[in-house]
């Protein structure tokens, strides 16, 4: 490459880069640094370096403890029933249906909507008064059931986990269709001259050739629902008595509510560290799965 | 029977993806004294705008409005204006640099935004800008700017280099080539990419909420949020209108992407 080429490229390069390295990538090593110092909000506070202290604090924190749980019980059951209502209905919309164009877009519609909005929808759907659902319920006879959806102890998780589910779908479906559209019909062809049924080949032809998007997927959805925080605040700022308490709604009371930034940050890093590991798991099994 | 079965199935995905924006919709042309009223309808007895009338006049979530156009607006123009010159280059040039451009895209989603905010939020303060649309326009402009790239570089790329290569042959100057034979072919990728920041923008909750601490401030989604926390069950008629007019800007570039987005070829555009 020349000289003046390489310049070219740097003077080309440099008004993205620059703010990306400044308000990005450095942010995020201060960010990680915050986790093993005592940093508070406020001007003028000294920071000192004390290693792992905040996270022998956050050993024994109940609230930590119990937000990590709810978020992997949220995490795993937003991912998981995404995933596989949004392969049936990626099927379906494969098959040559009337209205399939139609069903396309409508499906998409969840997806358009601010997170915020997502919220206020559902809020609107669990409301114990003017609410859809507790109408359904009366107006089919089942009186019974009528609860206060999101205030109450036992549904408040479940209800938030199927919004999770309604939000996330369009977008996981999306991308399973465009996989589906990407397996070869000759393999399907010659599985059903072979005999097979219809099971079969989806057992033996459609899901191996699906498998590479399953896993990138699902891995993208579970970093995504762990992370995720507007959807729920608007739902439950975290409540029934933290029973839908995400760890980024715990770590964001703890920053900005109580001005813990380095305890923040600490439970941050975990969040990154369970993240990983848990990716590594899945991904290593899958890897040897495919290796078979 | 098989087919039939499908329908079915297919009915009932719609029923659960469409009938709570059904409902929000209802809710928004339903008259105060029909959203308390014991057994609320699908249809309203005596629908009313006034809710809109309400949600577009009432000071706060009218300004709200014009804070997030405005915050929108300038974040979509900076990510373009920025990503232009570097897609080009990422496109054109040999460089590692792209890899870690698409790297950095997938490597940032591994980390919760709350590592993210406080040194940005100390930053912001150090240089006067926390608590501005300044601080807040230049955050999303960062955050969209590596799916900016990777997503205008595309369009670059698919411009052909011999049409380049003809101008200068002719005679044009590496400016003109780019003023008459670049930036027409590529004002499509720029207007989807324009979109996208335009729509992260727009959606955006959680950096607003932090950033933005004076309430004359605040953008759309963290002024219907506050709405959230106060409501008298009469007010869900105008919060639903407030909402449903808060999803047209995004409804819209969506109807605008939907081609690409079916054919997925674009589906990790979008965060959920």
């Amino acid at each position: 490459m020349k000289r003046s080429d390489r310049a070219t490229i740097y003077f080309l390069l440099l008004p993205s880069l620059m703010p990306i390295v400044l308000l990005s990538l450095f942010p995020l090593l201060r960010g990680m640094y915050l986790g093993f110092t005592d940093a508070r909000a406020g001007r003028n506070v000294d920071v000192t370096f004390t290693g792992l202290a905040n996270y022998q604090e956050l050993l024994q924190d109940d609230l930590f403890w119990s937000a990590f749980k709810v978020g992997l019980i949220w995490a795993f059951g937003v991912t998981v029933l995404q995933f596989f209502a949004s392969l049936g209905l990626a099927l379906l919309l494969n098959q040559p249906l009337r209205f399939r164009g139609l069903a396309r877009v409508l499906a998409l519609v969840p997806w358009a909507m601010p997170p915020v909005v997502v919220g206020i929808l559902w809020r609107l759907v669990y409301h114990p008064d003017a609410g859809l659902l507790n109408e359904v319920l009366y107006r089919v006879g089942a009186d019974g059931l009528r609860t206060n959806w999101l205030g109450d102890f036992s549904t408040a998780l479940p209800a938030v986990i199927l919004v999770g589910v309604w939000a996330g779908m369009p977008q996981t479906t999306v991308v399973l269709l465009a996989g589906l559209q990407g397996v070869p019909k000759e393999l399907h062809e010659a599985a059903e001259t072979d005999g097979a049924s219809p099971w079969q080949r989806f057992r033996n032809v459609t899901l191996p050739s699906l498998m590479p998007v399953i896993v990138a997927i699902t891995s993208l959805d579970f970093i995504w629902n762990f992370n995720s925080f507007g959807l729920v605040y608007v739902l439950t700022q975290g409540g029934p008595g933290g029973k839908t308490m995400l760890p980024m709604l715990f770590a964001y009371e703890e920053a900005f509510r109580y001005g813990n930034y380095g305890y923040a940050a600490a439970l941050g890093n975990v969040m990154v560290l369970i993240i990983v590991a848990l990716l590594a798991i899945y991904l290593r099994r899958r890897l040897r799965e495919a290796n078979q | 029977m098989k087919r039939f079965l499908q329908y079915v199935a297919l009915t009932a995905y719609l029923i659960f993806l469409g009938f709570p924006l059904v409902w929000m919709l209802s809710t928004s042309f339903k008259p105060p004294r029909e959203l308390v009223q014991l057994h609320p309808s699908l249809i309203p007895d005596a629908p009313t705008v006034n809710n809109y009338v309400q949600a577009f006049t009432e000071q706060e979530l009218g300004r709200a409005a014009f804070n997030s156009l405005q915050v929108s607006l300038a974040s979509a123009l900076l990510t373009v204006l920025v990503a232009l010159p570097a897609s080009y280059a990422l496109a054109r040039f040999k460089t590692r640099l792209g890899t870690l451009a698409l790297g950095w895209v997938l490597l940032s989603q591994l980390f919760p935004f709350v590592l993210l905010i406080i040194p940005i939020f100390l930053i912001l303060r150090e240089v006067q800008l926390a608590n501005t649309h300044t601080g807040l326009i230049l955050i999303y402009v960062v955050w969209a700017l590596p799916f900016a790239l990777w997503m205008l570089q595309g369009f670059v790329r698919n411009i052909p280099r011999e049409l380049e290569e003809a101008a200068s042959v002719d005679g044009a100057t590496r400016l003109q080539v780019l003023r008459k034979v670049v930036f027409p072919l590529l004002a499509p990728g720029v207007v989807a990419t324009a979109l996208f920041a335009f729509i992260s923008a727009w959606n955006e909750f959680f950096f607003a909420l932090v950033l933005l601490k004076s309430p004359d401030l605040a953008t759309l989604p963290v002024t219907l949020a506050r709405f959230v926390g106060i409501e008298g069950t009469a007010r869900l008629g105008p919060l639903a209108a407030g909402s449903l007019l808060a999803t047209i800007p995004s409804l819209l570039f969506f109807a605008f992407m939907q081609r690409r987005l079916s054919s997925g070829s674009l589906a990790g555009a979008v965060k959920g």
